[in-house]
């Protein structure tokens, strides 16, 4: 009786229990009589903190405590995509249902995927196949957009005995192995501790972007397949507009979002949305490809903090799979905040603004797993995983600890920034700011894949806005009219960059997604505006006012309008019309004519 | 009866350690007696074996720790509701304050409440027409959305906040069909409505002005008030925006109503959980605030919102003053995390002698999307909001501008913005504490003051909405 674990303390979410002497650190527990879910953090000797990822109120010390000897795990099989899960892959659907109230209650046990449906198998190995960990046993559909591989479990290798297709549910024998240690049955149904990253062959390095469909993010700042980005951002800058839009637009096969310590009602915008909103590449509803994990705000603040872990996990099944994966989460300081949380109610010594000291290393290893990699498994295959994280900086300060650790591991940066939204700009995305350490890596990828001259434009667009922000401060001191000519028609350049090129309306359905080679073309034109104009506003007593208010302007301006499949003839139309009406302010027979029209039109 | 225990060891602040204690859970409530024969509430913060941590929601003045009783009630803090505690005023502890009878509960509810479950919330859509033309137009309000004032000391917030719950309703399908050609009428509008008013740390004056509005307007009857002044027990305050959520969370998803609850003031409510905070030597976060603010807050915004298959619906509209007027501060800057956007009001606009000093700069409504436009409001709606505020952004610029290099310097286009943001300021944003204007009557001030800019510069507004409503906008000059 005495070794039976119980309750010694209580405070908020962690609970301390003595007679746990033989507990493993990580190991899920049940406590008190209404078996709510914790999580082994630390041990002394005989007693164990324990997180506890529900509402603890009305549990007190003498309460029991049950081992299950078992590490916070994932259920991994088909039945995960369109699932909206909470922070420790509970389906939100199946609380509603036992709960069976709007309110979620404690003590619910649901299982993270559904039991009872049967899934087609089909068998791709046959019996006599020599196989390792992550060869694929056979295939489901699991949606229409994805096709699910069934991967030998990593560590087991041997002989395949017997594999047979058909229809099951997710816990029945589809194979059979023989291997050293004996016959190992293989049901559908896998688990994954979720803070064990997941095994691979190796990885390599990023070369290839992953297309989003949001100019600024496309053009000047990529992100690599496999890599990891952030954007920080004050409030109401739109992090999580641009973080929705990724999810919805973005070239990956398979989405994985994570709404941690968020809005409710934003949660509730997502999955009312998704299910509604066609993949731009097949027509399908989006949420065949994604899974949603829901954890808001008012949630139990541990189950928080396990919640980046449950979805980055999920993530890396589909990436061993050979998918390009991509995992957004909203917003890890949420996430960080509820590390402290539970480091203070640990009573541990403080790092940096009453962070744990170790939010560094736990914030690198989170991002580490970000990555293309190469599968487990004989036959190849390579998956990528890309992490775009949230940050939510106090005050809008990124010098404060969570983007100063983020920013050390992730190699995109996205600042988002307060005034460009106050002006209704958006994606609020600062260009002076924001990097992207991946951009010189694919410039072969632009050149051969896109167009050529892509890298080279986004070079001069990015040189045009530095200027304009050094010519601003001059203006700022003396006035437009202190500026010469040339410099005037840069600052009109990058004024039509910013309002025409990366001023994107997400929540209008035309302009929302543009493909990599309208990006190209819409950059191009306004690039070739400056181009012809040049010597044009040299000329002697060039009034430059006409040249603000020439037709052709206001047709850039509905250019990210144009339909991608009419873009061509239209960009060639608009080109054709820039040349035009730029020649008609020529002033005829002025000096110099000639010989700066021919590079042009050449 | 439960066991009294007579072992406290130790009070700081409003805590209490009581030793030898059995059977104890966290967060229950329990009752101490004091010598004199007082009797206190307090609830447990942390449960540990014989020793409990006990949070006063009173002072601990008198309080020794000889002869001091405690029973543990074995429970957690509760408070009684049904449809009578409409009219009704209650202290930070859930009793009448009013000379009134106690209420006759029809049901007891924990005042902490349970998170709503995410699959199972509705999206709010709802447009709400406060009659403020800088909050409908620019920052649309939508039922079951929380959106708080971001005010600083001396600012009119209090007038503001009782504008919106006097004003406010939702339009009528004639209204919007006709573009606001069809009078109001109040018996087409569906549903019930009800304030609930929270009041934590703020003056006996500020108290009984919103007392006063409420009765004014006739109001009251379909109002509950919460009342904890700068004299009540500070701890109370930590209570008394849950309770008026509680009650607010009974009378929208069980008897349907359509609550709008008012707090005030956060920040006061943010001092008290620091004070509690302290007093149990926690590790600070920024200035002193515990870290688990944002938690803390969450669980009072996030229960706002509409819930799926069910009638009501809670709107949440908390005012908080800005230390110094600075939005970088913990309070509003954890605020703004959780919130669905925030109403900014501006000292600088203020002293101007506008009222509402609403700046369009900071204020933000996350949820406007699809409360604007076509078969919502009007079509030309979030054009309007996208031009008016970008144009003002330009505006303000300008002046800046003006100011160093003199207005004579500026060209053409420069002072067309220069006299648009002048003209926004004086026949936009203000209007009077009386004034409820419609939003499509706001929409036409917009399209009247954007004549004052070049056609060009017209960016955001789509042509063929100047043709129709620049023209026929009515001269307000």
């Amino acid at each position: 009786m005495s070794n039976q674990p119980t309750i010694i303390k209580v405070a908020g979410p962690l609970v301390v229990a003595k007679g746990m002497g033989d507990a493993k650190m990580y190991e899920v527990v049940r406590v008190s009589k209404e078996r709510l879910v914790g999580e082994v953090i630390e041990l002394h000797g005989d007693e164990a903190s324990i997180q506890v990822y529900e509402e603890t109120s009305g549990i007190g010390p003498g309460e029991p405590v049950e081992r299950t000897g078992e590490t916070l795990s994932v259920e991994l099989a088909p039945g995960l995509l369109t699932s909206i899960y909470d922070g420790i892959q509970r389906p939100l659907e199946l609380i509603e249902k036992q709960a069976n109230s709007a309110f979620i209650s404690r003590g619910i046990e649901v299982p993270g995927i559904d039991r009872t449906k049967k899934w087609d198998f089909n068998a791709t190995a046959s019996s006599g196949d020599t196989v390792v960990g992550g060869d694929i046993l056979g295939t489901v559909q699991e949606t229409t957009l994805i096709e699910h591989k069934i991967m030998v479990p990593p560590g087991i290798s041997g002989t395949v005995k017997e594999v047979k297709s058909g229809s099951f549910n997710i816990e029945e024998i589809i194979a059979v192995i023989e291997t050293e240690e004996g016959t190992k049955e293989i049901c559908m149904l896998q688990r994954w501790p979720i803070r064990i990253p997941r095994p691979t062959k190796g990885k390599g390095i990023p070369s290839e972007p992953l297309p989003t469909g949001t100019r600024i993010l496309d053009t000047l700042f990529p992100i690599a397949k496999g890599g990891a980005g952030a954007i920080p951002g004050p409030f109401g800058a739109g992090k999580t507009v641009t973080q929705q839009s990724l999810a919805k637009f973005c070239a990956a096969q398979v989405i994985v979002y994570i709404g941690c310590g968020e809005r409710g009602n934003e949660m509730t915008e997502v999955l009312s949305e998704f299910p509604h909103l066609e993949d731009p590449n097949t027509g399908e509803p989006l949420m065949k490809r994604t899974i949603l994990i829901a954890n808001t705000s008012n949630m139990p603040v541990a189950a928080r903090e396990a919640s980046v872990y449950t979805g980055i996990t999920l993530a890396e099944y589909y990436r061993d799979m050979g998918y390009d994966v991509a995992l957004m989460a909203d917003s890890t300081s949420r996430w960080a905040e509820a590390m402290r949380e539970m480091s203070g109610r640990l009573e541990e010594m403080p790092g940096e603004e009453g962070y744990p000291a170790y939010l560094g290393s736990r914030t690198a290893g989170f991002y580490e797993r970000a990555g293309i990699v190469d599968c487990l498994g004989t036959d190849g295959r390579r998956g990528s995983l890309t992490v775009i994280g949230a940050v939510s900086p106090p005050g809008g300060d990124f010098s404060e600890p969570v983007t100063q650790n983020t920013l050390r591991v992730t190699k995109v940066f996205w600042a988002l920034d307060a005034k460009l939204a106050y002006k209704r700009h958006f994606p609020a995305i600062n260009w002076l700011q924001s990097y992207s350490l991946y951009a010189e890596n694919f410039t072969n990828y632009y050149d051969k894949e896109v167009a050529e001259g892509f890298a080279r434009n986004r070079e001069i667009a990015m040189q045009i806005l530095q200027d304009e922000s050094k010519l601003e401060e001059i203006v700022r001191l003396v006035g437009t009219d202190a500026l010469s000519p040339k410099e005037q028609l840069t600052m009109e350049t990058a004024r039509m960059i910013r309002e025409d090129f990366l001023f994107q309306n997400a929540f209008d359905n035309m302009d929302a997604y543009t493909s990599l080679k309208k990006q190209f073309r819409l950059l191009k034109a306004i690039l070739m505006f400056m181009e012809v104009a040049g010597p044009i506003v040299e000329q002697e007593d060039f009034d430059f006012g006409k040249l603000q208010t020439l037709p052709v302007k206001e047709v850039i301006v509905r250019a990210s309008f144009i339909p991608e499949d009419e873009m061509e003839e239209k960009f060639d139309a608009i080109e054709e019309q820039i040349r035009k009406e730029l020649g008609a302010l020529q002033v005829t027979g002025a000096p110099g004519k000639t010989s700066h029209e021919e590079p042009v039109t050449a | 009866m439960s066991t009294a225990y007579k072992t406290v060891r130790d009070i700081t602040g409003p805590l209490l350690m009581v030793e030898g204690v059995e059977g104890v859970t966290y967060d229950e409530l329990c009752e101490v007696e004091l010598v004199n024969g007082d009797r206190r509430l307090g609830k447990v913060l942390e449960a540990r074996e014989g020793l409990a941590v006990i949070q006063l929601f009173e002072s601990t003045q008198g309080a020794s720790t000889a002869g001091t009783k405690v029973r543990f009630l074995g429970r957690t803090f509760e408070i009684g509701v049904s449809e009578d505690m409409l009219g009704r005023m209650f202290n930070g502890s859930g009793h009448p304050i009013d000379g009134g009878p106690a209420v006759i509960p029809e049901k007891k509810l924990d005042i902490n409440g349970a998170p709503i479950n995410p699959f199972s919330r509705e999206f709010p859509e709802d447009f709400i027409q406060t009659g403020i033309s800088t909050i409908d137009v620019l920052n649309t309000l939508v039922r079951g959305q929380k959106l708080p004032i971001f005010s600083g000391a001396g600012l009119p917030h209090s007038q503001l906040a009782a504008q919106i719950a006097r004003q406010a309703r939702v339009l009528t399908s004639e209204e919007v069909e006709t573009e606001g050609e069809a009078e109001y009428d109040p018996s087409k509008e569906k549903g019930k409505f009800a304030v609930v008013f929270g009041a934590m740390g703020v003056t006996f004056e500020e108290a009984q002005y919103f007392k006063q509005e409420f009765e004014k307007t006739g109001a009251l009857s379909r109002a509950v008030l919460f009342i904890n002044t700068a004299d009540n027990p500070v701890v109370e305050r930590i209570a008394t925006p849950r309770l008026a959520l509680t009650a607010a969370e009974y009378l929208a998803y069980e008897k349907g109503y359509h609550v709008t609850v008012i707090l005030t003031d956060m920040t006061n409510y943010c001092e008290a959980l620091r004070e509690v905070s302290a007093a149990r030597k926690e590790v600070p976060g920024r200035r002193g605030y515990p870290g688990y603010l944002y938690t803390d807050l969450a669980t009072i915004y996030e229960r706002a919102g509409r819930i799926r298959g069910k009638e009501g619906s809670i709107t949440q509209i908390p005012i908080l003053t800005m230390p110094e007027d600075d939005v970088t501060h913990p309070i509003p800057d954890l605020t703004g995390y959780i919130t669905e956007g925030q109403i900014r009001l501006d000292r600088g606009l203020h002293q101007k002698g506008i009222f509402p000093p609403v700046i369009p700069m900071g204020s933000l409504s996350r949820l406007k999307g699809k409360a604007q436009g076509e078969g919502v409001t009007r079509g030309d709606h979030s054009s309007m909001d996208a031009q008016l505020t970008a144009a003002y952004a330009r505006g303000v610029e300008v002046r800046e501008l003006a100011v160093i290099l003199g207005e004579s310097s500026l060209n053409d286009t420069d002072k067309a913005y220069l006299k648009f943001a002048d003209r926004f300021e004086k026949e936009f944003i203000r209007q009077s504490e009386g004034d409820n204007r419609s939003i499509f009557e706001s929409l036409s001030i917009g399209w009247d003051l954007l004549k004052e800019l070049p056609k060009g510069e017209l960016k955001r507004v789509k042509p063929e909405q100047i043709e129709k409503y620049m023209t026929s906008a009515p001269s307000n000059a």
